[in-house]
């Protein structure tokens, strides 16, 4: 294992609140607003971690749980995915499947964490979210299975090197699929709005709003390292490796800002589905990724 | 394999997909526009040897054809009918999309299967062509108003030209022409159709048309 690599993880921590600032001033940009500073996100992490939290006395250790294992998850996840020019700390055949099901528990426990409230409110948003992520999880899988089989490895850090290389239209399919997940996976628009509380439509804002102070904290910080880990998927794929580590690593780290702020020209032009359609649209990723897997098969 | 050549061929395959998942009538009505110009270009891409004039003809005039006088004929019907939306298709949108899928598994299936003479172009005449056929049929028989059925059957015609170009290569000019002519009296005549069903009954949804059999 070559020590450069636990910089991938050093990245994500570092970088990840950035993304979200990144996303914001561009949604301002277009709205002709100033908007919040890039930074934002940091001095509300800092002002959260100072507050005390507050507990529902309905509530048990699982509601006090739910951040602390949502953070955890998502931190181990940081070290699976390959960054730039570096591979991942932790790189073993499968651990694909480990990056996919390390988000289930991190969702797992941020809904029962919700449902422990005993709030209806919060069950509802649960329930959304745990439906959204069925249909989202045959979309990853099925588009990781391409890479998976056209590079022959199942392990991300061996996949990335070699993925571009394989057929642009198959790549191109991948990517399409993904930039899907990312927008469901990390609650922005088509599929949820991050800028409201308290609608009825909300999904992951819902969950999250009896948790205070610190526990909110970890709540914010797990869901920017989300952001940072399923676009450094996208961006693994997409981006060509020239082999040598540094440019690869400033050209991923460009790339992740450019999908930023695509992220946020995609939620500046586009309204939120309703509900309904949701599942329209990720079946739609779901075929991209399937056609993806069976143009690898036809040998493209 | 020629990479543009497949590109179409995906991008056949893709806008058929957005036709089995939407029910916007005006945005089906364009992918199946832009389907019929990424055909005229397949005409041309995978024509070997130096373009005749014959060749350059029928392309451009399938897609002026398909690109240009369907979708306004079509536009036309919609906006006298004052229809946006398929409301309640027979087959769910999510549904459709997951037959699309396994019609196009099943005919990557048969097209491996099928003992073909040796493709000059790419593998996926074959499968792609066999997919839009089944997904134009499925979406004649999964949806109620008449334009989508009318797209159907479109879609369903490019299945088979792709067949043909890709496959036959060189069709006689004679049949190319006689079967853009049917297509566009067929279309034409659909979209009278679809305004004088309109006229008379407020609607174009053809399931209620059962009720006139004596």
């Amino acid at each position: 294992m070559n020590l450069l690599s636990f910089l991938v993880p050093v990245f994500a921590l570092a970088f990840a609140p950035l993304l979200g600032g990144v996303i914001n001033r561009t949604k301002a940009f277009v709205a002709g607003r100033v908007g919040p500073p890039v930074l934002q996100a940091y001095y509300d992490l800092a002002r959260l971690l100072r507050k005390g939290a507050v507990y529902s006395r309905t509530t048990s250790w699982v509601f006090r749980a739910g951040p602390v294992v949502g953070l955890a998850a998502v931190l181990a996840a940081t070290a699976l995915v390959p960054f730039g020019g570096f591979s991942a700390p932790l790189a073993f055949n499968g651990d694909l499947v480990l990056l996919a099901y390390l988000f289930g528990l991190m969702r797992f426990f941020t809904v029962i964490a919700a449902m422990d409230t005993g709030s209806s409110f919060e069950g509802m948003g649960a329930s959304r979210e745990v439906t959204f992520a069925l249909l989202a999880e045959p979309a990853l899988f099925l588009g990781l299975a391409a890479i998976a089989r056209k590079t022959q490895s199942l392990s991300l850090s061996t996949m990335f090197p070699d993925a571009w290389l394989s057929s642009g239209i198959v790549l191109a399919l991948i990517a399409a699929a993904l930039m899907v997940i990312v927008l469901a996976e990390n609650s922005r628009i088509p599929v949820d709005d991050p800028d409201t509380h308290l609608e009825l439509t909300m999904i992951h804002e819902v969950m999250v709003l009896d948790h205070s102070g610190p526990d909110f904290a970890f709540i914010l910080y797990g869901a920017a390292l989300k952001l940072w880990v399923l676009s450094a998927l996208v961006v693994g794929i997409a981006l060509p490796h020239s082999g040598n580590l540094w440019a690869d690593t400033s050209a991923a780290l460009a790339a992740m800002f450019v999908l930023a702020v695509l992220v946020g020209v995609v939620e500046s032009c586009m309204a939120r589905l309703r509900l309904v359609r949701v599942p329209r649209l990720l079946a739609g990723a779901g075929v991209l990724a399937a056609l993806a897997l069976l143009l690898v098969f036809e040998g493209f | 394999m020629n990479p543009l050549t497949d590109m179409l061929l995906v991008f056949l395959i893709l806008t058929t997909f957005k036709l089995l998942a939407s029910g916007r009538l005006r945005a089906c009505v364009r992918a199946v526009a832009a389907q019929g110009v990424a055909l005229g270009l397949l005409t041309l891409a995978m024509h070997q040897g130096a373009l005749s004039l014959h060749i350059v003809t029928l392309a451009c005039g399938s897609m002026a054809l398909k690109g240009l006088v369907f979708p306004w004929v079509l536009s036309r019907a919609l906006r006298e009918a004052k229809v946006q939306r398929e409301v309640e298709p027979y087959v769910s949108y999510t549904l459709s999309i997951l037959s699309g899928l396994v019609a196009l598994s099943v005919s990557l299936w048969i097209g491996s299967r099928l003992h073909l003479p040796p493709e000059s172009f790419s593998k996926l005449v074959f499968p792609s062509a066999l997919f839009t056929v089944l997904a134009g049929l499925f979406v004649i028989v999964a949806r109620r108003t008449a334009v989508m059925q009318v797209l159907g059957f479109l879609v369903l015609e490019n299945g088979i030209y792709t067949f043909g170009v890709g496959r036959v290569g060189d069709m006689p000019f004679l049949v190319e022409l006689g079967v853009l002519l049917d297509l566009f009296v067929a279309v034409f005549v659909m979209g009278i159709t679809i305004y004088h069903i309109n006229r008379e009954f407020d609607h174009i949804d053809t399931d209620r048309l059962d009720s006139l059999k004596g």
